[in-house]
């Protein structure tokens, strides 16, 4: 016989299909060490500095606290522990240790030894409902965002108007636009001129001659409101982060979704009323006098405060501040807050204040010419607290200082604060002011919260229904059809490695309960393809051909079979992948994963075992 | 070992009337029960709060009741979930309730009093994101069924596409209408059970029509009927093959899965025997009736497929 055999693989194919095995099995293995209690280290400008580490290390260290290991990268800095004991103190530590733009959170980080991680290996995410915590869905009320927009602009149109000398006119709210009520055309004009050159960039005139006057009636634009949708978000996004940040959660999601929602999902957190009542606050800030003649350490120390000043706390020095207990300004007078320069290109807030706010502030102002002036941001804080020997979250109202800025001149409806030590700072204070002052209202409109417990017992169900599945396949497939199904058996146990491999390796793979539940249809589902070749191979040997020529025609007739059949359940995945939301979501992913690996182990591994055992035998019996 | 004898040659097709019959009969008890008993809808489509607890003994249900009672909260369904310790509490939604998301702190609150049991799971969805689940879902299949019936038209045949979405709409109305007769509550964890008897069932059908598809081109003088119940009897081994494996781990999800997925694998249970079923007497039968023969199929192979190179 001169022509090559027909069931061998060449050597590089084998150690091909071993090298891929190998690999992803690798991979896959920081799954089999257990998680340890951990607290992880991160700063709100999203870089860690080198400093940290070193200032953490301390603190612990003076407590006696001692750390199991560290781990550094992506910007956190994650420290792990033996017990919660020591986790909750080292927390307490941390938070002590560091200021207020650090974030100390706990998480649970895994126990596998350093080799694993320097290639870079990773246990799989599990999705909420497996490891615990909330899923919020929140809506943000447009209509109100537009409403109160278009509120403020009424009020400022009122106030401009009448500083243009223009008389006797009226100034309506009615739905989404703002009527003005003239007595001639000639002023009608004039205001509109005047209104023109303020406003012609957000607003919509138009002039309307109806019985009841001469009216101009301004809308706010298209892009501006598209603006201030888009900014309702934003404020609503970073309020959440900032509070998110405070409930000490490690890896919170907050995105955006669609045009008006946001998703927020916190694992670990169970209080799910505090957690609600947290998300749902609005912040507001205020603007009040500093008191300048007394000493605000000394206050801090003794405890004695001034009759008519307040102490506070500045948010990021954490040093003590004496404020008049008179409020100037809330934040439902400013209309916007954004970051930009000063003339002489210094990072520095403008705000535009309403009509109102502008006539207060300005007399204020006037009066205390060189004067110090704060900007207090209220807001609520949680704080975790450890009561008998357990975790509770509590939420405290917080006040703090955000900015102190000397009053240079009267100020108006348009001012800026000047004197910031850098355009993010800028950036932070236009985004706080914002926050308190007119984020639109969210609402919940979708909710799933799974406790810590439930989660644990849906890991051990999932787990439990897997290996007893796998078990009854292996089984039936080894009964049925002996040698060929030990090798269909050998190649399941791979396929399983190989979907935890590739779900470990994806960063955004989630694991979920109907994840758990798409392996476990996939282990089913998967030895179809042997089933598929092995019948393929019994019907040629009842056909009569030669063992060697049925293995071979078995796999080769069978090829396309499997692979028609395969991609029509793809299709159904990735349908499923497009369309679900969340835990339906992560069955799509491993049940993919799960046809595409099997398509791989069931007809290029099976053959490896076989062509390996019969594929240098003459005329070999086969057990199949 | 062998489930099946060596030459297999059941008359699968001379059975068609009557398994015609038996599908028409059930689709229609299926219709029926959809329209006079309606799914059991769960708070995923219709929203709504549901909220379980989980005490650290065995609780009867009336105390709860009463407890939620004394709270206003008389709409309440309740019920044990899985165990007799763990108590689910389902919550429509009310229309006039501003702060609906705030009615499972009010259920959690009111039940301190009968043994302050552990929040195991909360789910509140919206009234407006039910019927978004409720759109998209229906969407869902809908783009699964026209994706499926352009890739079997492409590589195949017109009436293989037509054929085999026949059984998956016979397949989805059935399970759809086992879940009406029986109650049990449709979630979307059902919905994606759906989908994967629609992958299951179009999987076991086109591995039946690859096989009618190379019948027809080897077996020379035949009638189709012939050549369909040829190659069911020749596929269909590894058909029971197949749906017992993939029975077996199903099961195996059902007793030991945990209460949260046993909609989920009932739907798959009932799916995988229906969509084996269907494989068979709809996908095939529509052939049939479509007037199917080896020429239909003669155009295509002269088209040049390069990725049939396996077939002898």
């Amino acid at each position: 016989m001169a022509t090559a055999p027909l069931n061998q693989y060449p050597l590089w194919k084998h150690f091909s299909i071993l090298a891929v095995i190998v690999i992803i099995g690798l991979y896959s293995l920081p799954n089999l060490y257990p998680s340890m209690p951990a607290i992880q280290v991160s700063h709100e400008s999203g870089e860690l500095d080198a400093a940290t580490p070193p200032v953490l290390r301390r603190a612990l260290q003076e407590k006696g606290i001692q750390a199991q290991g560290e781990d550094q990268g992506d910007n956190r800095l994650l420290l792990r522990f033996s017990d919660t004991e020591q986790q909750l103190q080292a927390f307490e530590a941390g938070k002590q240790a560091l200021d207020g733009r650090h974030v100390v959170a706990l998480n649970l980080a895994t126990s596998m030894p350093g080799w694993l991680r320097s290639i870079g290996a990773s246990p799989m995410n599990l999705g909420l409902d497996l490891r615990g915590g909330v899923h919020f869905l929140l809506e943000v009320d447009m209509k109100a965002a537009g409403a109160k927009a278009i509120n403020n602009y009424a009020a400022a149109v009122r106030v401009d108007l009448r500083e243009a000398k223009l008389r006797r006119f009226s100034v309506t709210q009615t739905g989404d636009e703002v009527k003005i009520r003239f007595r001639d055309a000639a002023s009608r004009a004039a205001g509109h001129e005047v209104l023109d050159e303020e406003y012609g960039n957000e607003l919509d005139f138009a002039e309307v001659d109806g019985n009841d006057g001469f009216l101009l009636v301004a809308t706010i634009n298209e892009e501006t409101m598209r603006e201030t949708q888009s900014l309702a978000i934003q404020q609503n996004i970073q309020t959440l982060r900032n509070r998110v940040n405070e409930l000490g959660v490690a890896e919170p999601v907050i995105q955006q979704q669609g045009a008006a929602r946001i998703v927020v999902q916190l694992p670990g957190v169970q209080d799910t009323a505090q957690a609600k009542e947290i998300l749902g606050a609005t912040a507001t800030v205020e603007f009040r006098m500093v008191n300048e003649q007394s000493d605000p350490f000394e206050a801090a120390e003794t405890g004695r405060i001034p009759t008519g000043s307040i102490l506070y706390y500045e948010r990021d020095s954490k040093s003590p501040i004496l404020l008049k207990r008179d409020v100037m300004l809330t934040g439902d007078s400013i209309i916007n807050a954004n970051s930009g320069f000063d003339e002489n290109g210094l990072p520095a807030v403008i705000i535009t204040l309403d009509g109102k706010g502008a006539a207060r502030f300005s007399k204020v102002t006037a009066e205390n010419i060189k004067k110090l002036m704060a900007v207090v941001f209220i807001d609520n804080k949680t704080v975790i607290i450890n009561q008998d020997g357990e975790q509770r979250r509590r939420t405290v109202k917080s006040e703090e200082v955000v900015s102190v800025a000397r009053i240079q001149e009267q100020l108006g409806k348009r001012f800026q604060i000047e004197g910031l030590d850098s355009t993010h700072e800028a950036l932070k204070l236009a985004l706080l002011l914002r926050a308190g002052a007119l984020a639109a209202p969210v609402e919940i409109v979708e909710e799933r919260t799974v406790g810590p417990s439930l989660g644990q017992q849906n890991i051990d169900l999932g787990k439990k229904s897997i290996i007893i599945g796998f078990i009854l396949v292996m089984v039936f497939m080894a009964l049925y059809y002996r040698l060929f199904g030990v090798a269909a058996d050998l190649a399941l146990a791979v396929n399983l490695i190989l979907i935890i491999g590739i779900m470990s390796l994806i960063p955004g793979a989630t694991l979920t309960l109907p994840g758990i539940a798409g392996i476990v249809l996939t282990v089913g589902m998967a030895v179809d393809a042997n089933v598929l070749i092995f019948e393929r191979i019994r019907e040629e040997l009842r056909n009569g051909n030669s063992p060697q020529a049925s293995i071979h025609a078995g796999y080769s007739k069978a090829l396309s079979t499997i692979a028609d059949a395969n991609v029509t359940t793809l299709i159904a995945a990735i349908v499923l992948f497009v369309f679900g939301t969340g835990p339906i979501k992560g069955f799509a992913v491993t049940l993919s994963i799960g046809i595409v690996c099997s398509m791989f182990t069931a007809i290029m591994g099976t053959r490896a075992l076989v062509n390996l055992y019969y594929g240098s035998q003459k005329s070999p019996s086969l057990a199949v | 070992m062998q489930l099946l004898k060596d030459k297999l040659n059941i008359d699968f097709m001379g059975k068609r009337k009557l398994a015609l019959m038996l599908s028409g009969v059930l689709i229609v008890v299926s219709i029926v029960a959809m329209a006079a008993r309606g799914l059991n809808l769960g708070i995923d489509f219709t929203g709504g709060t549901l909220v379980e607890v989980g005490y650290s003994d065995s609780v009867q249900l009336e105390p709860v009741r009463r407890a939620l009672l004394a709270n206003g909260l008389d709409d309440a369904i309740v019920q044990h979930f899985g165990t007799s310790r763990d108590v689910l509490i389902r919550l429509p939604v009310e229309e006039t309730d501003r702060d609906k998301s705030s009615l499972s702190n009010k259920v959690i609150h009111a039940l301190e009093p009968t043994g302050s049991p552990e929040v195991r799971r909360v789910e509140f969805v919206g009234p407006q994101v039910g019927g978004e689940l409720r759109d998209k879902g229906g969407l869902a299949m809908l783009y699964a069924l026209i994706g499926i019936l352009v890739y079997v038209a492409l590589r195949f045949e017109w009436r293989f596409s037509l054929g085999s979405v026949a059984a998956l709409v016979h397949d989805v109305v059935l399970v759809v209408g086992f879940f009406a007769l029986t109650q049990t509550e449709f979630d979307l964890t059902v919905l994606a059970a759906l989908l994967a008897v629609i992958g299951y069932s179009l999987n076991d059908t086109i591995v039946v029509f690859d096989r009618i598809r190379e019948n027809f081109r080897r077996i020379r003088k035949a009638t189709s009927e012939k050549v369909i119940n040829t190659s069911i009897n020749q596929t269909f081994s590894r058909t029971l093959m197949t749906s017992i494996t993939t029975l077996l781990v199903l099961i195996a999800l059902y007793l030991f899965g945990g209460e949260v997925i046993h909609a989920f694998s009932i739907a798959l249970i009932v799916g995988v025997l229906v969509g084996t079923y269907s494989s068979i007497y709809v996908a095939s039968t529509s052939l049939l009736a479509l007037d199917v023969s080896k020429e239909n199929l003669m155009p295509v192979e002269s088209a040049g497929r390069s990725d049939d190179g396996s077939q002898v």
